[in-house]
Protein backbone atom coordinates (compact mmCIF):
# COMPACT_ATOMS: atom_id res chain seq x y z
CA UNK A 1 0.00 0.00 0.00
CA UNK A 2 1.44 3.36 -0.77
CA UNK A 3 1.30 5.50 2.07
CA UNK A 4 0.36 8.91 2.77
CA UNK A 5 3.67 11.20 4.29
CA UNK A 6 2.33 12.69 7.41
CA UNK A 7 4.51 13.78 10.41
CA UNK A 8 0.91 14.41 12.18
CA UNK A 9 0.82 10.22 12.51
CA UNK A 10 3.41 10.92 15.35
CA UNK A 11 0.17 12.03 17.47
CA UNK A 12 -1.44 8.66 17.11
CA UNK A 13 1.97 6.99 18.08
CA UNK A 14 2.38 9.35 21.19
CA UNK A 15 0.31 7.16 23.62
CA UNK A 16 2.37 3.78 22.93
CA UNK A 17 5.56 5.65 22.81
CA UNK A 18 4.76 6.90 26.50
CA UNK A 19 3.56 3.60 27.57
CA UNK A 20 6.91 2.16 26.61
CA UNK A 21 8.94 4.48 27.45
CA UNK A 22 7.50 3.79 31.53
CA UNK A 23 7.98 0.30 30.87
CA UNK A 24 10.62 -0.15 28.52
CA UNK A 25 13.01 2.89 28.86
CA UNK A 26 12.98 4.01 32.48
CA UNK A 27 13.56 0.79 32.81
CA UNK A 28 16.03 0.18 30.90
CA UNK A 29 18.14 3.07 31.83
CA UNK A 30 18.13 2.33 35.72
CA UNK A 31 20.10 -0.98 34.46
CA UNK A 32 22.84 1.16 32.75
CA UNK A 33 22.79 3.19 36.19
CA UNK A 34 23.16 0.53 37.72
CA UNK A 35 25.97 -1.27 35.59
CA UNK A 36 28.14 1.40 35.89
CA UNK A 37 27.90 1.95 39.76
CA UNK A 38 28.58 0.15 42.93
CA UNK A 39 25.44 0.57 45.34
CA UNK A 40 25.76 0.20 49.31
CA UNK A 41 22.68 1.82 49.77
CA UNK A 42 20.64 4.92 49.64
CA UNK A 43 23.05 7.79 48.89
CA UNK A 44 26.40 5.63 48.92
CA UNK A 45 26.98 4.73 45.30
CA UNK A 46 30.44 5.06 43.69
CA UNK A 47 31.15 5.02 40.02
CA UNK A 48 33.23 1.98 38.84
CA UNK A 49 33.05 2.01 35.10
CA UNK A 50 33.64 -1.05 33.34
CA UNK A 51 34.62 -3.35 36.12
CA UNK A 52 31.06 -4.99 36.70
CA UNK A 53 31.33 -5.58 32.72
CA UNK A 54 34.84 -7.55 32.77
CA UNK A 55 34.04 -9.03 35.90
CA UNK A 56 30.74 -10.35 34.27
CA UNK A 57 32.85 -11.54 31.55
CA UNK A 58 35.30 -13.34 33.15
CA UNK A 59 32.71 -15.01 35.23
CA UNK A 60 32.60 -19.13 35.22
CA UNK A 61 29.62 -19.61 36.37
CA UNK A 62 28.05 -17.61 32.88
CA UNK A 63 30.25 -19.55 30.72
CA UNK A 64 28.59 -22.05 31.74
CA UNK A 65 25.18 -20.81 31.98
CA UNK A 66 25.96 -19.53 28.72
CA UNK A 67 27.12 -22.95 27.05
CA UNK A 68 24.05 -24.54 28.23
CA UNK A 69 21.35 -22.03 26.39
CA UNK A 70 23.46 -22.77 23.41
CA UNK A 71 23.28 -26.34 23.71
CA UNK A 72 19.74 -26.28 24.79
CA UNK A 73 18.63 -23.82 22.19
CA UNK A 74 20.58 -25.69 19.47
CA UNK A 75 19.22 -29.08 20.26
CA UNK A 76 15.40 -28.16 20.69
CA UNK A 77 15.77 -26.41 17.47
CA UNK A 78 17.53 -29.45 15.57
CA UNK A 79 14.79 -31.72 17.03
CA UNK A 80 11.42 -28.90 16.60
CA UNK A 81 11.79 -27.49 13.36
CA UNK A 82 12.53 -30.80 11.16
CA UNK A 83 9.92 -32.61 13.60
CA UNK A 84 7.64 -29.85 12.47
CA UNK A 85 8.01 -29.48 9.30
CA UNK A 86 7.28 -33.36 9.27
CA UNK A 87 3.76 -32.74 10.67
CA UNK A 88 2.99 -30.04 9.06
CA UNK A 89 3.20 -31.94 6.06
CA UNK A 90 0.74 -35.05 7.63
CA UNK A 91 -1.56 -32.67 8.82
CA UNK A 92 -5.08 -32.81 6.75
CA UNK A 93 -5.99 -30.05 4.26
CA UNK A 94 -9.42 -30.49 4.08
CA UNK A 95 -12.49 -31.47 5.93
CA UNK A 96 -13.38 -31.58 9.64
CA UNK A 97 -10.07 -33.35 10.40
CA UNK A 98 -8.19 -29.33 9.81
CA UNK A 99 -9.94 -27.72 12.75
CA UNK A 100 -9.95 -30.59 15.15
CA UNK A 101 -6.29 -30.93 14.44
CA UNK A 102 -5.36 -27.38 14.90
CA UNK A 103 -7.22 -26.91 17.74
CA UNK A 104 -5.48 -30.13 19.52
CA UNK A 105 -2.02 -29.23 18.37
CA UNK A 106 -2.82 -25.44 19.77
CA UNK A 107 -3.55 -26.55 23.69
CA UNK A 108 -0.46 -26.82 24.47
CA UNK A 109 0.35 -23.25 22.92
CA UNK A 110 -2.20 -21.37 25.33
CA UNK A 111 -1.13 -23.02 28.74
CA UNK A 112 0.60 -20.42 31.20
CA UNK A 113 3.99 -21.40 31.76
CA UNK A 114 4.38 -22.62 35.08
CA UNK A 115 1.26 -25.25 34.19
CA UNK A 116 3.76 -26.49 31.84
CA UNK A 117 6.03 -27.07 33.88
CA UNK A 118 3.64 -28.54 36.45
CA UNK A 119 2.10 -30.43 34.11
CA UNK A 120 5.44 -32.31 33.25
CA UNK A 121 6.27 -32.27 36.81
CA UNK A 122 2.81 -35.21 37.44
CA UNK A 123 3.90 -36.62 34.11
CA UNK A 124 7.58 -37.59 34.69
CA UNK A 125 7.79 -38.78 38.24
CA UNK A 126 8.24 -41.97 39.02
CA UNK A 127 6.04 -42.39 41.74
CA UNK A 128 2.98 -40.90 40.01
CA UNK A 129 3.75 -39.92 36.66
CA UNK A 130 2.49 -41.69 33.74
CA UNK A 131 5.99 -41.12 32.01
CA UNK A 132 8.30 -41.99 34.93
CA UNK A 133 6.28 -45.03 35.65
CA UNK A 134 6.60 -46.43 33.03
CA UNK A 135 10.14 -46.27 32.21
CA UNK A 136 10.95 -47.63 35.83
CA UNK A 137 8.38 -50.41 34.65
CA UNK A 138 10.75 -51.07 31.52
CA UNK A 139 14.02 -51.18 34.24
CA UNK A 140 15.25 -47.89 33.78
CA UNK A 141 16.72 -46.35 36.90
CA UNK A 142 15.01 -42.78 35.74
CA UNK A 143 15.20 -40.26 38.44
CA UNK A 144 14.83 -36.32 36.52
CA UNK A 145 15.95 -34.42 40.40
CA UNK A 146 19.02 -36.49 40.82
CA UNK A 147 20.54 -37.31 37.85
CA UNK A 148 21.98 -34.44 35.17
CA UNK A 149 21.25 -35.89 32.27
CA UNK A 150 17.95 -37.11 33.00
CA UNK A 151 16.58 -33.77 34.07
CA UNK A 152 18.32 -32.27 30.88
CA UNK A 153 16.50 -34.53 28.74
CA UNK A 154 13.25 -34.08 30.19
CA UNK A 155 13.55 -30.42 29.83
CA UNK A 156 14.10 -31.05 26.71
CA UNK A 157 11.51 -33.28 25.79
CA UNK A 158 9.09 -30.91 28.04
CA UNK A 159 9.96 -27.76 25.41
CA UNK A 160 9.88 -29.98 22.56
CA UNK A 161 6.07 -31.05 23.36
CA UNK A 162 5.63 -27.21 24.29
CA UNK A 163 6.86 -25.63 21.51
CA UNK A 164 6.82 -28.26 18.49
CA UNK A 165 3.12 -27.18 17.34
CA UNK A 166 3.81 -23.40 16.93
CA UNK A 167 6.53 -24.55 14.16
CA UNK A 168 4.03 -27.44 12.75
CA UNK A 169 1.07 -24.01 12.24
CA UNK A 170 3.45 -22.33 11.24
CA UNK A 171 4.49 -24.46 8.19
CA UNK A 172 1.03 -25.88 7.42
CA UNK A 173 -0.20 -21.72 6.38
CA UNK A 174 3.12 -21.54 5.01
CA UNK A 175 2.13 -24.81 3.06
CA UNK A 176 -1.17 -23.41 2.72
CA UNK A 177 -0.52 -21.08 0.51
CA UNK A 178 1.36 -22.74 -2.41
CA UNK A 179 -1.05 -22.60 -5.48
CA UNK A 180 -2.63 -25.93 -6.73
CA UNK A 181 -0.94 -25.31 -9.61
CA UNK A 182 2.43 -26.23 -8.78
CA UNK A 183 1.85 -29.05 -7.69
CA UNK A 184 -0.03 -30.23 -10.89
CA UNK A 185 2.76 -29.05 -12.80
CA UNK A 186 4.96 -31.29 -10.61
CA UNK A 187 2.72 -34.18 -11.10
CA UNK A 188 3.11 -33.59 -15.38
CA UNK A 189 7.04 -34.20 -14.95
CA UNK A 190 6.68 -37.31 -12.83
CA UNK A 191 8.16 -36.01 -9.57
CA UNK A 192 7.78 -37.92 -6.90
CA UNK A 193 6.95 -37.09 -3.42
CA UNK A 194 10.25 -35.96 -2.43
CA UNK A 195 11.26 -34.00 -5.33
CA UNK A 196 7.52 -32.21 -4.56
CA UNK A 197 8.76 -31.62 -1.35
CA UNK A 198 12.31 -30.62 -1.93
CA UNK A 199 11.90 -28.21 -4.61
CA UNK A 200 8.00 -27.11 -4.57
CA UNK A 201 7.43 -27.24 -0.73
CA UNK A 202 10.66 -26.87 0.98
CA UNK A 203 11.75 -23.36 -1.00
CA UNK A 204 7.95 -21.93 -0.32
CA UNK A 205 8.39 -22.69 2.99
CA UNK A 206 11.13 -20.96 3.50
CA UNK A 207 9.66 -17.57 5.18
CA UNK A 208 7.85 -19.20 7.63
CA UNK A 209 10.53 -21.14 8.51
CA UNK A 210 12.91 -18.24 9.02
CA UNK A 211 10.35 -17.07 11.38
CA UNK A 212 9.97 -20.11 12.80
CA UNK A 213 13.57 -20.17 13.46
CA UNK A 214 14.35 -17.08 14.97
CA UNK A 215 11.09 -17.08 17.37
CA UNK A 216 12.13 -19.98 18.72
CA UNK A 217 15.44 -19.47 19.12
CA UNK A 218 14.86 -16.08 20.93
CA UNK A 219 12.05 -17.65 22.93
CA UNK A 220 14.03 -20.68 24.15
CA UNK A 221 16.76 -17.91 24.51
CA UNK A 222 14.22 -16.59 27.34
CA UNK A 223 13.51 -19.57 28.95
CA UNK A 224 12.96 -19.38 32.41
CA UNK A 225 9.75 -20.55 34.03
CA UNK A 226 9.11 -24.17 32.87
CA UNK A 227 12.20 -25.00 34.11
CA UNK A 228 12.21 -23.21 37.15
CA UNK A 229 8.89 -25.37 38.06
CA UNK A 230 10.02 -28.63 37.09
CA UNK A 231 13.60 -29.08 38.34
CA UNK A 232 14.53 -25.82 39.44
CA UNK A 233 17.85 -25.34 37.39
CA UNK A 234 19.16 -28.25 39.06
CA UNK A 235 19.99 -31.16 39.82
CA UNK A 236 23.57 -28.63 40.77
CA UNK A 237 23.14 -25.91 38.02
CA UNK A 238 22.58 -29.07 35.19
CA UNK A 239 19.57 -26.79 33.66
CA UNK A 240 20.26 -23.03 35.07
CA UNK A 241 20.12 -21.18 31.56
CA UNK A 242 20.53 -17.70 30.89
CA UNK A 243 17.48 -15.93 32.57
CA UNK A 244 17.44 -18.06 35.42
CA UNK A 245 21.07 -17.21 36.01
CA UNK A 246 20.28 -13.57 36.09
CA UNK A 247 17.03 -14.10 37.97
CA UNK A 248 18.96 -15.54 40.78
CA UNK A 249 21.75 -13.23 40.61
CA UNK A 250 19.80 -10.21 41.09
CA UNK A 251 16.68 -11.04 42.90
CA UNK A 252 18.40 -14.08 44.58
CA UNK A 253 21.52 -12.98 45.46
CA UNK A 254 20.87 -8.79 45.07
CA UNK A 255 23.99 -8.75 43.00
CA UNK A 256 22.65 -5.52 41.12
CA UNK A 257 25.78 -4.23 39.52
CA UNK A 258 27.16 -7.63 37.67
CA UNK A 259 23.43 -8.37 37.02
CA UNK A 260 22.53 -5.12 35.69
CA UNK A 261 25.52 -5.35 33.44
CA UNK A 262 24.93 -8.80 32.50
CA UNK A 263 21.24 -7.41 31.35
CA UNK A 264 22.81 -5.21 29.36
CA UNK A 265 24.82 -8.01 27.48
CA UNK A 266 21.70 -10.61 27.47
CA UNK A 267 19.76 -7.51 26.28
CA UNK A 268 22.36 -6.59 22.89
CA UNK A 269 22.44 -9.99 22.39
CA UNK A 270 18.66 -10.04 21.79
CA UNK A 271 18.69 -7.07 20.01
CA UNK A 272 20.83 -8.54 17.20
CA UNK A 273 18.64 -11.38 16.56
CA UNK A 274 15.43 -8.61 16.62
CA UNK A 275 16.72 -7.17 13.87
CA UNK A 276 17.60 -9.93 12.57
CA UNK A 277 14.22 -11.16 12.78
CA UNK A 278 13.05 -8.02 11.54
CA UNK A 279 14.93 -7.81 8.41
CA UNK A 280 13.85 -11.11 7.44
CA UNK A 281 10.43 -10.63 8.28
CA UNK A 282 10.13 -7.20 6.20
CA UNK A 283 11.71 -8.98 3.32
CA UNK A 284 8.87 -11.68 3.31
CA UNK A 285 6.55 -9.41 3.15
CA UNK A 286 7.70 -6.89 0.67
CA UNK A 287 8.54 -10.07 -1.66
CA UNK A 288 12.56 -9.04 -2.06
CA UNK A 289 14.35 -11.95 -0.93
CA UNK B 1 0.45 -46.69 1.40
CA UNK B 2 2.49 -43.58 2.03
CA UNK B 3 -0.91 -41.35 2.81
CA UNK B 4 -1.93 -44.14 5.57
CA UNK B 5 1.56 -43.50 7.28
CA UNK B 6 1.10 -40.40 7.24
CA UNK B 7 -2.25 -40.75 8.56
CA UNK B 8 -0.63 -42.76 11.61
CA UNK B 9 1.87 -40.70 12.20
CA UNK B 10 -0.17 -37.39 12.78
CA UNK B 11 -2.34 -39.67 15.01
CA UNK B 12 0.56 -40.75 16.84
CA UNK B 13 2.26 -37.46 17.17
CA UNK B 14 -1.70 -35.95 18.45
CA UNK B 15 -1.85 -38.82 21.08
CA UNK B 16 1.88 -38.12 22.41
CA UNK B 17 0.74 -34.28 22.39
CA UNK B 18 -2.27 -35.29 24.82
CA UNK B 19 -0.90 -37.44 26.98
CA UNK B 20 0.49 -35.16 29.63
CA UNK B 21 -2.96 -33.42 29.80
CA UNK B 22 -4.60 -36.34 30.00
CA UNK B 23 -2.45 -37.69 33.03
CA UNK B 24 -3.02 -33.96 34.33
CA UNK B 25 -6.86 -34.25 34.37
CA UNK B 26 -6.73 -37.74 35.80
CA UNK B 27 -4.43 -36.62 38.71
CA UNK B 28 -6.38 -34.11 39.39
CA UNK B 29 -9.43 -36.33 39.59
CA UNK B 30 -8.15 -38.38 42.32
CA UNK B 31 -7.23 -38.03 46.30
CA UNK B 32 -3.49 -37.32 47.21
CA UNK B 33 -4.44 -40.86 49.12
CA UNK B 34 -5.40 -42.37 45.43
CA UNK B 35 -2.48 -40.53 43.70
CA UNK B 36 0.66 -42.10 45.93
CA UNK B 37 -1.22 -45.33 46.44
CA UNK B 38 -1.86 -47.03 43.67
CA UNK B 39 -1.59 -46.93 39.91
CA UNK B 40 -4.35 -46.35 37.41
CA UNK B 41 -4.60 -45.27 33.99
CA UNK B 42 -8.14 -44.15 34.82
CA UNK B 43 -9.55 -42.92 37.62
CA UNK B 44 -10.96 -46.07 39.80
CA UNK B 45 -13.22 -43.62 41.99
CA UNK B 46 -13.28 -40.20 40.31
CA UNK B 47 -13.93 -37.16 42.42
CA UNK B 48 -14.39 -32.89 42.08
CA UNK B 49 -12.92 -32.61 46.14
CA UNK B 50 -10.13 -30.75 44.34
CA UNK B 51 -11.96 -28.60 42.50
CA UNK B 52 -14.68 -27.93 45.35
CA UNK B 53 -11.32 -27.06 47.85
CA UNK B 54 -9.89 -24.66 45.11
CA UNK B 55 -13.50 -23.17 44.48
CA UNK B 56 -14.62 -22.87 47.88
CA UNK B 57 -11.40 -21.19 49.36
CA UNK B 58 -10.35 -18.00 48.87
CA UNK B 59 -7.19 -17.64 48.98
CA UNK B 60 -7.54 -19.94 45.88
CA UNK B 61 -9.98 -18.34 44.09
CA UNK B 62 -8.56 -15.00 44.97
CA UNK B 63 -5.40 -15.64 42.72
CA UNK B 64 -7.56 -16.21 39.93
CA UNK B 65 -9.33 -13.24 40.19
CA UNK B 66 -6.27 -11.57 40.49
CA UNK B 67 -4.88 -12.89 37.69
CA UNK B 68 -8.02 -12.15 35.56
CA UNK B 69 -7.74 -8.57 37.17
CA UNK B 70 -4.68 -7.28 36.01
CA UNK B 71 -4.91 -9.51 32.47
CA UNK B 72 -8.37 -7.71 31.74
CA UNK B 73 -6.65 -4.17 32.82
CA UNK B 74 -3.92 -4.85 30.38
CA UNK B 75 -6.01 -6.31 27.31
CA UNK B 76 -7.81 -3.31 27.78
CA UNK B 77 -4.61 -0.46 28.05
CA UNK B 78 -2.70 -2.67 25.25
CA UNK B 79 -6.02 -2.16 22.97
CA UNK B 80 -6.64 1.74 23.45
CA UNK B 81 -2.46 2.12 22.68
CA UNK B 82 -2.60 0.46 19.90
CA UNK B 83 -5.38 1.34 18.07
CA UNK B 84 -4.59 4.21 16.75
CA UNK B 85 -0.50 3.26 16.77
CA UNK B 86 -1.24 0.69 14.57
CA UNK B 87 -3.60 2.77 12.34
CA UNK B 88 -0.60 5.70 11.80
CA UNK B 89 1.53 2.96 10.73
CA UNK B 90 -0.83 1.48 7.96
CA UNK B 91 -1.64 4.14 6.75
CA UNK B 92 0.80 7.10 7.16
CA UNK B 93 4.54 7.52 6.39
CA UNK B 94 6.09 9.81 9.33
CA UNK B 95 9.82 10.66 10.32
CA UNK B 96 10.87 7.87 11.98
CA UNK B 97 8.18 5.20 11.76
CA UNK B 98 10.72 2.48 10.67
CA UNK B 99 12.60 2.70 13.81
CA UNK B 100 9.75 3.17 15.89
CA UNK B 101 8.34 -0.53 14.85
CA UNK B 102 11.57 -2.11 15.15
CA UNK B 103 11.77 -0.62 18.63
CA UNK B 104 8.44 -2.39 19.85
CA UNK B 105 9.61 -5.31 18.39
CA UNK B 106 12.39 -5.67 20.35
CA UNK B 107 10.77 -4.99 23.35
CA UNK B 108 8.68 -7.72 22.44
CA UNK B 109 11.52 -10.15 22.44
CA UNK B 110 13.53 -8.17 25.55
CA UNK B 111 14.05 -11.53 27.84
CA UNK B 112 11.78 -9.94 30.83
CA UNK B 113 14.59 -11.45 33.63
CA UNK B 114 16.42 -7.99 31.80
CA UNK B 115 13.97 -5.85 33.68
CA UNK B 116 13.16 -7.82 36.73
CA UNK B 117 14.63 -5.41 38.98
CA UNK B 118 14.32 -2.38 37.81
CA UNK B 119 10.88 -3.06 37.73
CA UNK B 120 10.74 -4.18 40.73
CA UNK B 121 12.31 -0.41 41.96
CA UNK B 122 10.13 1.56 39.73
CA UNK B 123 6.82 0.50 41.05
CA UNK B 124 8.14 0.26 44.41
CA UNK B 125 9.26 4.10 44.02
CA UNK B 126 5.95 5.24 42.61
CA UNK B 127 4.06 3.20 44.69
CA UNK B 128 2.33 0.26 42.78
CA UNK B 129 3.89 -2.51 44.40
CA UNK B 130 1.82 -5.39 44.56
CA UNK B 131 -1.36 -3.93 42.79
CA UNK B 132 -3.28 -5.30 39.83
CA UNK B 133 -1.78 -1.83 37.72
CA UNK B 134 1.63 -2.65 37.98
CA UNK B 135 1.22 -5.94 36.43
CA UNK B 136 -0.81 -4.74 33.49
CA UNK B 137 1.44 -1.87 33.13
CA UNK B 138 4.61 -4.33 33.08
CA UNK B 139 2.87 -6.59 30.75
CA UNK B 140 2.36 -4.01 28.31
CA UNK B 141 5.85 -4.42 27.70
CA UNK B 142 5.17 -7.58 24.94
CA UNK B 143 1.83 -6.99 24.29
CA UNK B 144 1.79 -3.46 23.22
CA UNK B 145 4.23 -4.64 20.49
CA UNK B 146 2.21 -7.09 20.11
CA UNK B 147 -0.87 -5.47 19.23
CA UNK B 148 0.49 -2.87 17.05
CA UNK B 149 2.48 -5.51 14.88
CA UNK B 150 -1.08 -7.93 14.61
CA UNK B 151 -2.98 -4.84 14.16
CA UNK B 152 -1.40 -3.28 11.91
CA UNK B 153 -1.16 -6.86 9.91
CA UNK B 154 -5.38 -6.41 9.80
CA UNK B 155 -5.39 -2.60 9.17
CA UNK B 156 -3.11 -2.77 6.12
CA UNK B 157 -6.06 -5.37 4.37
CA UNK B 158 -8.43 -2.84 4.54
CA UNK B 159 -8.47 -0.68 1.06
CA UNK B 160 -7.13 2.90 1.60
CA UNK B 161 -10.14 4.35 -0.41
CA UNK B 162 -12.82 3.50 2.73
CA UNK B 163 -11.12 6.50 4.92
CA UNK B 164 -10.85 8.53 1.71
CA UNK B 165 -14.50 7.98 0.96
CA UNK B 166 -15.35 8.54 4.50
CA UNK B 167 -13.32 11.14 4.90
CA UNK B 168 -15.55 13.05 1.93
CA UNK B 169 -18.52 12.35 3.56
CA UNK B 170 -17.64 14.79 6.34
CA UNK B 171 -16.52 12.11 8.97
CA UNK B 172 -13.56 13.12 11.97
CA UNK B 173 -11.25 10.71 12.57
CA UNK B 174 -12.35 9.93 15.67
CA UNK B 175 -15.68 9.01 14.34
CA UNK B 176 -14.65 7.42 11.25
CA UNK B 177 -11.95 5.26 13.54
CA UNK B 178 -14.92 4.05 16.01
CA UNK B 179 -17.49 3.90 13.67
CA UNK B 180 -16.55 3.07 10.25
CA UNK B 181 -13.33 1.54 10.80
CA UNK B 182 -13.56 -0.36 13.91
CA UNK B 183 -16.45 -2.45 12.81
CA UNK B 184 -14.26 -3.53 9.73
CA UNK B 185 -11.21 -5.09 11.65
CA UNK B 186 -13.56 -6.15 14.34
CA UNK B 187 -12.18 -9.97 13.42
CA UNK B 188 -8.41 -8.31 13.80
CA UNK B 189 -9.19 -7.02 16.90
CA UNK B 190 -10.46 -10.14 19.10
CA UNK B 191 -7.54 -11.89 18.00
CA UNK B 192 -5.33 -9.23 19.58
CA UNK B 193 -7.21 -9.07 22.54
CA UNK B 194 -7.45 -12.59 22.63
CA UNK B 195 -3.47 -12.80 22.41
CA UNK B 196 -2.84 -10.34 24.80
CA UNK B 197 -4.67 -11.95 26.95
CA UNK B 198 -2.92 -15.40 26.07
CA UNK B 199 0.97 -13.46 26.85
CA UNK B 200 -0.41 -12.02 30.13
CA UNK B 201 -1.92 -14.96 31.34
CA UNK B 202 0.94 -17.26 30.74
CA UNK B 203 3.28 -14.93 32.13
CA UNK B 204 4.74 -15.86 36.01
CA UNK B 205 8.33 -14.66 36.35
CA UNK B 206 7.03 -10.36 35.67
CA UNK B 207 3.74 -11.22 37.79
CA UNK B 208 5.68 -13.27 40.75
CA UNK B 209 7.86 -10.25 41.27
CA UNK B 210 6.12 -7.14 41.37
CA UNK B 211 3.29 -8.61 43.29
CA UNK B 212 3.19 -10.66 47.14
CA UNK B 213 -0.15 -10.61 48.82
CA UNK B 214 -2.83 -8.04 47.40
CA UNK B 215 -2.62 -8.66 43.72
CA UNK B 216 -0.72 -12.40 44.25
CA UNK B 217 -1.52 -14.21 40.40
CA UNK B 218 -2.91 -17.87 40.63
CA UNK B 219 0.69 -18.84 39.36
CA UNK B 220 2.00 -18.07 42.68
CA UNK B 221 -0.72 -19.24 44.80
CA UNK B 222 -0.10 -22.58 43.17
CA UNK B 223 2.90 -22.78 44.66
CA UNK B 224 1.54 -23.21 47.98
CA UNK B 225 0.73 -26.78 47.59
CA UNK B 226 3.96 -27.81 48.35
CA UNK B 227 4.07 -27.92 52.05
CA UNK B 228 5.70 -29.32 55.13
CA UNK B 229 3.81 -32.56 54.38
CA UNK B 230 5.14 -33.03 50.75
CA UNK B 231 3.21 -31.81 48.01
CA UNK B 232 -0.48 -31.59 47.79
CA UNK B 233 -0.69 -33.16 44.23
CA UNK B 234 -4.29 -33.33 43.61
CA UNK B 235 -5.09 -29.70 44.23
CA UNK B 236 -2.09 -28.74 42.41
CA UNK B 237 -3.20 -30.69 39.00
CA UNK B 238 -6.63 -29.49 39.64
CA UNK B 239 -5.12 -25.93 39.85
CA UNK B 240 -3.31 -26.60 36.62
CA UNK B 241 -6.40 -27.72 35.17
CA UNK B 242 -8.57 -24.92 35.85
CA UNK B 243 -5.56 -22.49 33.99
CA UNK B 244 -5.94 -24.16 30.75
CA UNK B 245 -9.98 -23.20 30.98
CA UNK B 246 -9.72 -20.01 29.49
CA UNK B 247 -7.45 -21.04 26.58
CA UNK B 248 -9.54 -24.40 25.90
CA UNK B 249 -12.76 -22.26 25.89
CA UNK B 250 -11.58 -19.70 23.27
CA UNK B 251 -9.62 -21.69 21.03
CA UNK B 252 -11.93 -22.94 18.69
CA UNK B 253 -12.54 -19.80 17.51
CA UNK B 254 -8.74 -18.59 17.02
CA UNK B 255 -7.55 -21.86 15.60
CA UNK B 256 -7.08 -20.16 11.80
CA UNK B 257 -5.16 -17.12 13.63
CA UNK B 258 -2.83 -19.05 16.14
CA UNK B 259 -0.06 -19.29 13.77
CA UNK B 260 -0.58 -15.34 12.76
CA UNK B 261 -0.73 -14.46 16.54
CA UNK B 262 2.56 -15.96 17.50
CA UNK B 263 4.31 -14.70 14.20
CA UNK B 264 2.82 -11.24 14.91
CA UNK B 265 0.41 -10.87 12.31
CA UNK B 266 3.26 -11.77 9.52
CA UNK B 267 2.42 -15.47 8.04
Amino acid sequence: MNKTENNKAWFLVLPVVILVAFSAVIPLMTVVNYSVQDIFGPGQRFFVGDEWFRETLRDPRLHEAFLRQLLFTGTILAIQIPLGIAIALTLPTKGWGVSACLVLLALPLLMPWNVVGTIWLIFARTDIGLAGWSLAQLGIDFNFTGDPLHAWITVVVMDVWHWTPLVVLLCYSGLRAIPDAFYQAAQVDGAGAWAVFRYIQLPKLTGVLTIAVLLRFMDSFMIYTEPFVLTGGGPGNSTTFLSQFLATAAVGRFDIGPAAAFSIIYFLFILLFSWLFYTAITRISTGTR
Amino acid sequence: MRYAFGKIALVFYLLLLMLPIYWLIVTSLQTNAQILGSFDLFPPDPTLANFTRILTDRTWYEGYINSLTYVGLNVVISLSVALPAAYAFSRYKFIGDKHMFFWLLSNRMAPAAVFLLPFFNLYSTVGLFDTHIAVALAHCLFTVPLAVWILEGFMSGVPKEIDETAYIDGYSFPRFFVFIFMPLIKAGIGVTAFFCFMFSWVELLLARTLTSVNAKPIAVTMTRTVGAAGIDWGTLAAAGVLTIVPGAIVIWFVRNYIAKGFALGRV
